[in-house]
């Protein structure tokens, strides 16, 4: 069996932000449910480490966290958005958009395409 | 922004010790939960479901350290655990950490000591803005080997109008009669340009001082006053400017007052400690007029152009120097090859002593590297009882780092203890330990814990706490975990390497005392020798008593202008000297004579033009003049060899007669066959003196033999001496020899003094044996302080072999059980013990002798009569070093060859 790549370092945060963006206030369990299901479960989460990541997010202001009542009540810890997260997350689209067109075009080169 | 945010989060987090492991706990538990639900709904059996569930989730305790090193500081909070842990182990073994605190507190308050006299005087000796603009000017006549010889007024000129100095200034030290008040007093004084304090950069605190343009003759009218002088004769007095002040009967007004801070540059404590001082142009009266050839005897100092570095400005200098030459070439007669030198300011004034400091910071430095070395070594040997411990710690997954990082902390900390404890020990007994500083030292008042020494200290403690405990700490977490903990590291590989190191680091600690051991010797034997040494002269039993006539600036005011106006008051302060109970001798001469003195300025010499011989020549060698009373020689006891001495009959009004020493004949009448002639009967005349343009032809009338008048290390300069009552002189020296009370003789001495002239100070009154060891101060303080240091070398060393030896004693006691066992005799393992002792000591040695000889080769300036190479001096040290080494290791081995083999054994 292959193993499931790990989600690169840095880009799980700027998920965790895009699914809290798309999805509004969600628990621990369901970002790193989302995750798994946008990525078509082809990423795993050893979704513990996500935990240390969201209250580093927290400490930096990106989201903030409060408790809530889950679906089946009982008592767990959403997470949401704030406005400095908001603008982070522009930010970093945008910055991961471009990287990610250039990396496209290193790809599609060919020999001759170069003077 | 983000970055500092969470820091700040992270830090308050760690301050207030929030944790939100609880927190985390409850969210797992719901993401258990939601995750079980999730996998019982797919179809899973109950227990399936929570295995995937707890699968999915990950390592919880490494989740929740993650988290936790999230919400708080992990480095800061490791940190804080291995200092609480540092400090249990400290309390927990609290001799061994007395010994390591005791031994790190000596190493380092002694070099934070030295290094505070370093500060204070090397780093920092002149305390005036921009010191590196300041420089010394030198004219010499090398062509005739003639050094400092003066500047002439228009030379200053020159050198103010060359556009290398923003001032230039002549300064001339002394003392001035300040009378009027209470009790006359003798002020030191100093007769500057106006210039002076444009070049030092210092502006008065009250008044003002001179404009550094003025060029009017004579003196100026107003006088600037140090803060101790306004302080002590006029009681701070806030009208004190304008008021006038009676100096040598002349009448001056105060100007300004200098701030409380500001000490006067020069080589001497006294003329640091300047009270007045006094501006003229240096011609005009009581000056001769401007001649490019009448150069005056004065230091001077002056301030480069900002950005202008002293090579480059000598470079200008030289240039002004040749076109001067090419200009003037009667006044600069090319053999004499007129050079004027410029040096750094800071370089003149600490140029005696550095070498000494050098050697003192070098001397204790050695001390603080042998005090490490002690400690690294008790470091290692408790890292090998602590073997076990570090082999349970990795055992139970502790990473090597942090071993490191902890053993580490716990060394750093003994270090920085024991560095504060010795800053602490040294700011406590600071004023005791001042004592012992020389006088003589630059700056000695500036000596203080300043900022600077503390972060020296600071520096010192942690880079030796790091240094010194890395290598005990790499040693110690590197271990052979399974023969640790099966048997408490022996034979290990780390255990090998540990002993190797130990052997390293005492026969290191062994070569450093040897060096500073044989340093020390040197030192001893040079300061014996110049102690011993046939002085020429008797200083027992005589006091010198200083006093000074006044100089007004109108000589037709002066009271004692002429010898015979002086003679008067010499002979008759004499008599009643003689009076004075307990004085059986008394003489008189001027300051210069007073043997080995520390008045710098009297000791400049003066042309000399021997009859018939300089008629060729127009540059006169130097020499050095003493203007004495005829009893003078019979008071100091110094022997007459041809001729006669001075005689009561030799007055103003006969000719002028002097006395030469067996040095001067030998140099300067060395006779055509090189055997010498006899100088008694030629005539010889001193010009430069001031105020003497025509020749004063005095014939030499006796040789007397040499004596260490001028340094105890120079057997024989060149002196000739005058007659005080055929040329008058202002500086006096009273001499009374005799059972007296050397603490009531200057107040005996005020008494009859006084009774003739009313207005006349007495100031000083010292025996020549303090004046003797006083000169020796110096020498004396550097060399004690050495022999000290290496005594405290010694003493490490000695425990040092103690503890090495001790150590090996244990780690070979089953063996050594079972050679006894097995019938070996008990003086075979007390000399085998012995033998490893010696062993490091032939080591030790060995290193040492090649350290002692580059040391030894480097201190060559700083000794007397002893050659760096003194064997005996050589082989003496190492005979005390392996005394010391066989006593040391003596302890142990006797403990060895009492050892019971049964008990031995059975405690293994």
């Amino acid at each position: 069996m292959k193993e499931k790549p790990d989600v690169l370092q840095g880009t799980l945060a700027l998920m965790v932000l895009k699914t809290l963006d798309v999805l509004g206030p969600q628990h621990g369990y369901g970002i790193a449910r989302r995750i798994e299901q946008i990525s078509g479960d082809v990423l795993a989460v050893n979704q513990g480490t996500l935990y240390p990541l969201l209250l580093k997010l927290e400490h930096e202001g990106s989201i903030a966290s409060e408790w809530g009542a889950s679906e089946n009540n009982r008592r767990a810890r959403f997470y949401r958005l704030t406005v400095t997260g908001r603008k982070q997350l522009q930010t970093e689209t945008r910055d991961w958009k471009q990287t990610a067109a250039i990396i496209a075009r290193f790809f599609e080169v060919k020999a001759e395409d170069l003077p | 922004m983000r970055f500092l945010r969470r820091f700040l989060i992270r830090l308050s987090n760690f301050a207030t010790r929030r944790s939100a492991d609880q927190r985390l706990q409850d969210e797992i538990a719901e993401h258990l939960a939601l995750q079980i639900e999730e996998n019982l709904s797919a179809g899973m059996v109950p227990a399936e479901a929570r295995r995937q569930a707890r699968l999915k989730l990950g390592a919880a305790e490494a989740i929740r350290e993650d988290h936790h090193a999230e919400q708080s500081l992990p480095f800061v909070e490791n940190l804080f655990q291995d200092l609480r842990f540092a400090v249990r182990m400290l309390l927990r073994s609290p001799g061994f950490s007395l010994i390591v605190i005791a031994t790190i507190a000596l190493g380092v308050g002694a070099t934070t000591a030295i290094y505070s006299v370093i500060d204070a005087t090397l780093l920092h000796p002149l305390p005036y803005p921009h010191p590196s603009e300041m420089v010394r000017l030198e004219a010499n006549l090398p062509g005739v080997g003639a050094h400092d010889i003066g500047i002439s007024i228009p030379e200053l000129k020159d050198l103010q109008n060359s556009g290398i100095f923003q001032y230039v200034s002549l300064s001339f030290y002394g003392t001035n009669n300040l009378t009027g008040s209470t009790q006359p007093a003798s002020i030191s004084s100093k007769s500057v340009s106006p210039s002076y304090f444009a070049v030092l950069g210092v502006n008065a605190q009250l008044g003002r001082t001179w404009d550094p343009h003025d060029a009017t003759p004579g003196f100026l009218p107003d006088v600037v006053i140090s803060d101790g002088l306004w302080k002590r004769e006029f009681g701070a007095d806030p009208h004190i400017l304008g008021k006038s002040l009676r100096l040598d009967n002349d009448v001056y007004h105060v100007m300004g007052v200098m701030p409380a801070g500001f000490r006067d540059q020069g080589q001497t404590s006294d003329e640091r400690s300047t009270d007045m001082w006094a501006a003229a142009g240096f011609y005009g009266d009581p000056a001769p007029p401007p001649m490019r050839s009448t150069r005056f005897p004065f230091e001077a100092v002056a301030r480069l152009q900002p950005g202008l570095s002293p090579e480059a400005a000598q470079g200008r200098l030289d240039a002004l120097v040749a076109s001067l030459k090419k200009q003037y070439p009667a006044d600069y007669p090319s053999q004499g090859a007129w050079t004027i030198h410029l040096t750094p300011l800071a370089e003149t004034l600490v140029g005696k002593v550095r070498q000494s400091l050098i050697l003192l910071f070098g001397a204790v430095a050695l001390v603080l590297l042998i005090s490490c070395v002690n400690v690294a070594n008790l470091l290692l040997a408790r890292a090998s009882a602590r073997g076990r411990e570090m082999a349970v710690r990795q055992a139970l997954g502790a990473a090597r780092t942090r071993l490191i990082s902890q053993l580490l902390t716990e060394s750093l900390l003994l270090f920085v203890l024991g560095g504060i404890t010795g800053v602490a020990v040294l700011f406590c007994a600071r004023k005791f330990l001042l004592q012992f500083v020389p006088e003589s030292l630059p700056r000695l008042n500036d000596i203080s814990i300043s900022w600077g020494v503390l972060a020296f200290a600071i520096v010192v403690s942690v880079a030796a706490g790091t240094i010194f405990g890395l290598a005990p700490a790499w040693l110690t977490s590197r271990l052979d975990l399974n023969a640790a903990l099966r048997q408490e590291g022996r034979g290990s590989n780390g255990s090998r390497k540990r002993s190797r190191l130990r052997y390293a680091l005492v026969i290191g600690e062994l070569a450093l005392s040897l060096v500073l051991m044989i340093a020390a010797g040197l030192l001893l034997r040079s300061f014996w020798d110049l102690f011993k040494v046939q002085l020429g002269f008797n200083p027992t039993r005589v006091v010198a008593i200083e006093t000074s006539l006044p100089n007004p600036n109108d000589p037709t005011t002066d009271i004692y202008h002429t010898a015979t106006q002086e003679a008067v008051l010499l002979r008759e302060v004499l008599r009643r000297n003689r009076t004075i109970p307990g004085v059986e001798e008394t003489a008189v001469s001027d300051r210069a004579a007073i043997p080995l003195g520390h008045s710098q300025n009297d000791r400049r010499g003066v042309p000399l033009f021997r009859e018939g011989q300089e008629a060729q020549s127009n540059q006169p060698p130097l020499i050095d003049t003493s203007t004495v009373s005829p009893e003078y020689f019979h008071v100091l006891g110094m022997t007459l060899l041809r001729g006669r001495l001075f005689v009561d009959q030799d007055a103003e009004n006969t000719p002028l007669v002097a006395v030469i020493n067996q040095a001067a004949a030998r140099v300067y009448w060395p006779g055509k066959d090189g055997k010498g002639e006899d100088p008694v009967g030629k005539r010889v005349h001193l010009l430069g003196r001031l105020g003497r343009a025509r020749p004063d032809w005095t014939t030499i009338v006796g040789v007397i033999a040499d004596a260490r008048t001028e340094s105890l290390a120079d057997a024989g300069t060149p002196q000739i001496y005058l007659d005080i009552y055929q040329r008058p002189a202002k500086f006096l020296a009273f001499y009374v020899r005799g059972q007296v009370d050397p603490a009531a003789i200057s107040a005996q001495v005020r008494t009859q003094l006084q009774a003739v002239d009313a207005e006349l100070p007495v100031f000083r009154a010292e025996t020549l044996d303090d004046v003797l060891a006083s000169s020796l101060s110096v020498r004396r303080f550097s060399m004690e302080m050495v022999a000290l240091f290496a005594a405290t070398a010694l003493l490490l060393a000695g425990l040092g072999i103690y503890g090495t030896i001790s150590f090996l004693v244990n780690e070979q006691s089953r063996e050594i059980a079972i050679r006894l066992a097995l019938g070996a005799q008990r003086s075979n393992i007390l000399r085998m013990v012995l033998r490893q002792g010696l062993t490091l000591a032939a080591a030790g040695t060995g290193v040492g002798m090649v350290g002692a000889l580059v040391v030894s080769h480097l201190m060559a300036g700083l000794l007397f009569g002893v050659s760096p190479y003194d064997l005996s001096t050589f082989a003496g040290v190492t005979v005390v070093l392996t005394a010391v080494a066989i006593a040391s290791s003596y302890i142990p081995a006797l403990r060895a060859m009492r050892l019971d083999p049964i008990t031995t054994l059975h405690a293994e």
